[in-house]
């Protein structure tokens, strides 16, 4: 066996800004200009990392893969499988410990880097071609491969800021795919576009991994995860807590969502910035009686709450939860704005503290565990906030149609359906 | 014989990733790695510029052209200031070619770091190649203008001096002195976005103590050393002195220059490399 990526000890510590013991005053500013040519020498000296001005976003962490091999990365928001995936892709340095790479690393934190607007759809798989690492053969030799696969056809010398938002991705997805390096590593890249777009990627990446090339590969996305790799580790507060084939792994990581208990609450650095002005504050199941709950039955109804801060005024914004099984399929999607009158009436949801509730019918749901994600986004517009493994529950079966057999009833859900019988 | 080509190959493939401290190494080799790349943001740049403009590159004709007759008004028209026996319009335009290359990439070199910054956070290419790339676009514009310089010399029928072959190296000082104070520019900014208020002022000052409205001549003997400590006092005065021929070879004061600018550039060259392991997390 051959190593492709070696970690030992590998960590990454970062300063944090220090608060203000107290509200600054004009006085305080205006003192501080006076001050300012002291203070900017005390600045540029730069103060060492300790443990109070600093956080470890990764700690300790080792493991190897062999060549050929396809790891999954799992963790929360904040886990460290961004900072992971920044140093092994050279972004920046580790601050203790070492990794070694074995070949030629290619990496996609994100898709369409250097993408510019102003150029056409040619320039820039040119251009990003370059970025990602290829040489001006290589793209010429691909570049009708690369369009046929972005489905841009006949825009390809239009300016790409004419492009629909789902053609600007398709493209730059397109280039990505076809960088061909001995290690990939690749970030959430799969999270945007159209399902039939993720359906494309996915086959692509599938193909990627049989081709005997070592992957390292970064989800939310649990289905992708278990479809795309053997091994999978978990990455909990920058530590690497659990190794394991996939399909354990994956269950470990959804089980210890256990230790929410029905709650989920972001902190503030959970939440990413470019969520602004939308805050996410808590993410509740609860049983009939406004218990807060991580286990419900499945013959009673459920409430699912999420409260959030808009600090400025949307328009058109809709909150809503996906429901996925444990396996990371999908087992709906709900908006708050679906009803028609919650729909007209925030046409602009203005600032404040919201919370949007849904209840799930008694009798929809099976047996096993749920994961719940949050997306609060306008149509076509933006995402202000996805978390697609927000929070995890358990569904109870008793008294569910069928509990007369002790078999597992396959299946996501369990309705209660009228059946009749008819001797004819 | 086959396993030790594969096993050697695999040894030069690998890559150590550790945290490095104090001074690096310049590792120049990475940057003609990556020398496709280079030219392609260059060319990005340039197409940028001048991408949904109506003129589209005459532009870099235009700025230079009504800056020498906007100077040629004020300074050699109302002002009388000498300009060492030739007529005033070229006398400045020839200084106005290497200053706006260099004020150019000053500005653009010095944010190019931080307009950069989605991909410096999101891959790894060695990171000098920005600044370059905002140097290097610069260059363009030089030779398209330069076009305006020959039409002049016609027009003033002024003959290049013998020592025309010296141009190509006052061209590369320009460069040198660009890149050097571009690269420390761009470091800086990173950290200190104070870098952007002080540029628009840093090139307007810079312009004043070089000698673009006026000749070198002026400063009084004594003080020239000290003045040619401003590289592009050099650049101009080379500048001149191989195309229109004013005074004699400004010797001294292009040695003093030259050193001064590879001084810069080193310097940049180290602080940048120095600065770069930081720039991900910092920009």
């Amino acid at each position: 066996m051959t190593v492709a990526i070696r970690v030992e000890n590998l960590g990454k510590q970062y300063r944090i800004g220090v608060a203000p013991d107290r509200y600054r005053t004009m006085r305080d500013n205006i003192m501080d200009i006076i001050k300012a040519p002291v203070q900017v020498l005390r600045k540029v000296k730069r103060v060492p990392l300790t443990e109070e001005n600093s956080i470890w976003a990764l700690h300790q962490v080792t493991f190897d893969v062999e060549r050929g091999k396809v790891l999954g990365v799992v963790g929360r928001n904040g886990a460290g499988k961004s900072t992971l995936l920044k140093i092994l892709s050279r972004v920046t340095e580790p601050s203790e410990g070492f990794a070694e790479i074995h070949g030629r690393v290619g990496s996609l934190l994100e898709v369409g880097t250097g993408f510019h607007p102003e150029l056409t759809g040619r320039d820039n798989i040119y251009l990003n071609g370059a970025i990602l690492g290829m040489k001006r053969v290589e793209i010429d030799r691909k570049f009708d491969e690369i369009v046929d696969f972005s489905g841009v056809g006949k825009f390809i010398d239009t300016v790409v800021k004419r492009y629909s938002s789902g053609m600007y991705l398709r493209l730059a997805f397109a280039v990505a795919a076809y960088l061909e390096p001995e290690i990939l590593v690749v970030d959430e890249v799969l999270a945007v576009g159209d399902a039939e777009f993720q359906r494309k990627c996915l086959g692509k990446m599938s193909d990627v991994a049989q081709e005997g090339r070592t992957v390292l590969f970064v989800s939310h996305n649990m289905s992708a995860i278990l479809r795309l790799t053997e091994e999978t580790i978990v990455l909990e507060k920058g530590k690497l807590v659990y190794r394991a084939p996939t399909t354990e792994a994956v269950d470990y990581y959804l089980s210890s969502g256990l230790a929410q208990s029905g709650e989920r609450i972001w902190l503030g650095d959970e939440i990413p910035i470019d969520a602004v002005p939308f805050r996410p504050v808590a993410l509740r199941v609860m049983n009939p009686t406004g218990k807060i709950v991580d286990t419900i039955r499945s013959v009673e109804d459920t409430t699912i709450e999420l409260e959030y801060i808009l600090d400025e005024p949307i328009v058109g914004l809709r909150v809503g939860i996906y429901l996925m099984s444990g396996r990371g399929e999908l087992v709906f999607t709900t908006f708050d704005t679906d009803p028609q009158d919650l729909y007209n009436q925030y046409g602009t949801r203005p600032a404040g503290h919201f919370r949007s509730r849904c209840r799930i019918p008694a009798d929809v749901l099976n047996e096993g565990r749920y994961v719940i994600g949050v997306n609060a986004s306008t149509f076509r517009m933006k995402r202000y906030f996805q978390d697609e493994n927000s929070l995890a529950f358990s569904v109870d079966p008793s008294g569910a149609p069928g509990m007369q057999w002790t078999e597992i009833r396959l299946g996501l859900i369990r309705p209660r359906l009228e059946w009749s019988v008819d001797e004819i | 014989m086959n396993q030790t080509i594969q096993m050697n190959k695999t040894d030069s493939d690998v890559i150590l990733l550790r945290p490095s401290l104090g001074w690096s190494a310049l590792n120049l080799g990475d940057i003609w790695v990556y020398r496709e790349l280079l030219v392609f943001l260059t060319w990005r740049e340039l197409k940028v510029r001048y991408q949904q403009t109506l003129l589209g590159a005459s532009w870099a004709i235009i700025q230079p052209v009504m800056t020498m007759l906007v100077f040629s008004a004020i300074f050699g028209g109302i002002a009388r200031i000498s300009s060492d026996g030739v007529p005033y319009p070229i006398f400045s335009y020839t200084a106005l070619l290497p200053w706006g290359l260099f004020s150019k990439a000053l500005s653009d070199a010095g944010r190019s770091m931080v307009m950069n910054r989605n991909m410096i956070t999101k891959i790894y290419f060695p990171r000098l190649i920005i600044p370059m790339a905002s140097v290097l676009s610069g260059l363009v514009d030089f030779f398209v203008s330069f076009v305006v310089l020959i039409g002049m010399m016609f027009y003033y029928r002024i003959y290049p001096t013998p020592a025309i072959w010296t141009l190509p190296l006052f061209l590369i000082l320009t460069v040198i002195t660009a890149l050097g104070v571009g690269l420390w520019l761009s470091a800086l900014n990173v950290l200190y976005r104070d870098v952007g208020h002080v540029l628009p002022f840093l090139t307007q000052f810079w312009m004043f103590i070089t000698p673009v409205v006026y000749p070198a001549s002026k400063i009084p003997a004594k003080w020239q050393l000290i003045y040619a400590l401003n590289p592009m006092t050099g650049v101009v005065e080379g500048f001149r002195w191989a195309l229109l021929g004013t005074s004699g070879a400004p010797g001294s004061m292009i040695a003093v220059s030259s050193c001064i600018a590879i001084l810069l550039l080193v310097g940049g060259l180290f602080y940048f490399k120095r600065m770069e392991r930081t720039f991900a997390d910092e920009i």
